[in-house]
């Protein structure tokens, strides 16, 4: 599967692929890329709770939350007690599952490769909620319609940085074109696991995964689970040819039933 | 994903985030949704029930089809309107056609069906332009198989691992519980000396029911704890339990007026627990992580062991020899 979706999608001459690469393995947990992403989004607050799940309050992806950092503390961790950080953001997916059963054409592959959703299309019919893999993309409450993270199309449009790399203190999330970001992840992977940080592995990034690879990815310390990500997602649409062909079979076995049915004369 | 690789997944033991779910539960509701699964079936298969009534002699079934066809589909569009987020906007659904998505393959079908299944009960009640009767009822028996068969797709083209392990059998789940009601509806509505269409419908509707839905559960293996617990457990058996019942009193007393219209009753209810049962159990196995890590944990674990020819890690244990603070630091 190419890594070049804005070109499958008709896009004759366009921008490289541009993605993130979080590298958690330096993220501190200040959540200044949830705030910076809120303020530049304009998303609406996203419930005020304490969960008592550490730092973490703001609990998981979703309609009004584009940029979720995950607290994992790891008190029985052989050698030494660790606190994981990292923080999660639409996967702008290759094959993207929302993109796919998104029946309006509200959810569209941008120039970028990206995957946004067009909020005056979106009649709120919650099919991309149900489809993607990662728990991502939610409806909203207050105005019915879906929302994710844009990887702020309009930033980039204008040559900016998306509002929560630039905001990032320590760079754990790196905007630019995907091809760089690979390259970099590869050689911070091979620098750590010189370094004897065993468990670390990159997530998303493969063109051969599920997804037909990541337009962001991430640089785990642990296994995916372990910070609320899938371990191997397979987006859904991949079986759908199959399911047509049950489909027709089992109408055409419902009007053949209805024949049948009828047979043994007239009343 | 192969049947084999969900039956090894180990019971409890999964990493998980604070226990949370993966994906998002849908946020498609209830009664809307499972009563559109119902109503949808019950009007797609009664059309060419319908059909073979009209042409074999039996207005009486036919016209009791017709207007059970008219009515559902249309209670069931307000269902599906009633539930978008912004209900102004369904006509949205008719921008574009989208093969890829099953919500819009069957928005056209809709469009399609309905309107042949509205104006061939029409027909059928005045008694107006029969010729055009005879085309619409033709229209609606056609397309109403794909109305009763493509909401499996609907469901099973999602993340939600109870509906989409299962979408090869939920389609033929689907069509067999849509002739039930179908059926039963026919029994219950119509005297025995026409119904035998409607009776024989059901009976076969039943029996493929009955065997698509323990077909599903076998194959699903741990995803299909979904289905057996709680309240989509419950209300599955509750359905298995009313298909037999009526199945058996449609075969033996199905010319007797009172037995057959108590086996309708009885098929009709339970496909609309059928059509409830999943779709509970949809939302219970997106809710519960273990059903979304699990198969997929143990499908990573064996393609690195096969990309890297090396024996397993023990179950639950992490995969590789975790990380030193101290290490950390010496690498940035
Ligand atoms: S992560 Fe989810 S919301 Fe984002 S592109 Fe992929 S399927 Fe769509
Ligand atoms: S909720 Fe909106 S974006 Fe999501 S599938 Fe429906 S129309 Fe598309």
């Amino acid at each position: 599967m190419s890594l070049d979706p804005a070109a499958r999608s008709g896009y004759a001459d366009h921008p490289p692929r541009m993605g993130f690469f979080t590298d958690t393995s330096v993220c501190i947990g200040c959540k200044a890329c949830e705030v910076a992403c809120k303020e530049w989004n304009g998303v609406p607050e996203d419930g005020l709770e304490l969960t008592g799940m550490s730092y973490d309050n703001t609990q998981s992806l979703g309609a009004s939350t584009w940029r979720h950092v995950a607290f994992i503390e790891q008190i029985d961790h052989p050698g030494q007690p660790r606190w994981l950080m990292a923080s999660d953001v639409c996967k702008h997916c290759t094959e993207a599952g929302c993109l796919d059963v998104c029946p309006t054409g509200a959810l569209l592959r941008t120039e970028f490769g990206t995957v946004v959703v067009q909020d005056d299309v979106c009649n709120g019919c919650g099919n991309c909620v149900a489809a993607c893999p990662f728990g991502v993309i939610g409806r909203r409450e207050t105005d019915g319609g879906a929302h994710k993270c844009t990887l702020c199309y309009d930033r980039i449009g204008d040559g900016l940085t998306p509002a929560c790399a630039k905001a990032c203190p320590t760079e754990s999330i790196q905007f630019g074109p995907l091809d760089e970001l690979r390259d970099r992840a590869q050689a911070r992977l091979e620098t750590l696991h010189e370094a004897g940080v065993a468990g670390a592995q990159l997530y998303g990034e493969d063109p051969g995964n599920g997804i037909g690879g990541a337009g962001a990815f991430f640089l785990l310390l642990d296994e995916p689970e372990v910070y609320g990500l899938p371990p191997d997602p397979v987006v859904t649409t991949r079986d759908l040819p199959r399911m047509w062909r049950h489909v027709a079979s089992a109408a055409a076995a419902l009007a053949a039933a209805a024949l049948i049915s009828g047979l043994g004369g007239r009343a | 994903m192969k049947r084999d690789e969900q039956l090894m997944v180990p019971a409890a033991e999964f990493g998980s985030y604070y226990g949370r779910p993966v994906i998002k539960e849908p946020v498609w509701g209830a009664p809307a949704i499972p009563g559109y699964l119902f109503l949808g079936g019950l009007a797609g298969a009664s059309s060419p029930l319908a059909a073979v009534a009209e042409f074999s002699g039996r207005p009486g079934l036919a016209l009791a089809a017709k207007t059970t066809a008219a009515g559902a589909i249309g209670l069931s569009v307000v269902a599906l309107v009633q539930d978008l987020g912004r209900p102004t906007r369904f006509h949205h659904m008719l921008r574009v056609f989208k093969p890829t998505s099953p919500m819009s393959v069957g928005s056209w079908l809709l469009s399609a069906y309905g309107p042949a299944a509205g104006a061939a009960a029409a027909c059928a009640i005045t008694g107006l332009l029969p010729a055009a009767g005879r085309v619409a009822t033709v229209a609606a028996a056609v397309t109403g198989p794909a109305v009763a068969a493509y909401t499996a797709a609907l469901l099973a083209d999602t993340a939600v691992p109870a509906w989409h392990e299962a979408h090869r059998e939920l389609p033929y789940l689907f069509v067999s519980s849509a002739a039930t009601a179908a059926g039963g509806l026919g029994l219950l509505l119509v005297r025995p000396e026409q119904a035998a269409p409607a009776r024989n419908l059901a009976l076969i509707g039943a029996t493929a029911e009955l065997t698509a839905k323990s077909l599903l559960l076998q194959r699903l293996g741990e995803v299909a704890e979904p289905y057996q617990s709680g309240r989509a457990g419950r209300l599955m058996e509750a359905a298995e339990i009313l298909t037999a019942a009526g199945l058996t009193a449609a075969a033996v007393g199905g010319r007797n007026r009172i037995i057959a219209a108590l086996a309708g009753a009885a098929l009709v209810a339970s496909s609309a627990f059928t059509r409830f049962g999943i779709f509970f159990a949809g939302r219970m196995s997106a809710g519960d992580p273990r059903y979304t890590v699990g198969p997929q944990r143990n499908r990573k674990d064996r393609k690195d062991r096969g990309d890297r020819g090396i024996s397993p890690p023990p179950a639950g244990k992490p995969a590789r020899a975790p990380a030193e603070r101290g290490d950390l630091a010496a690498a940035r």
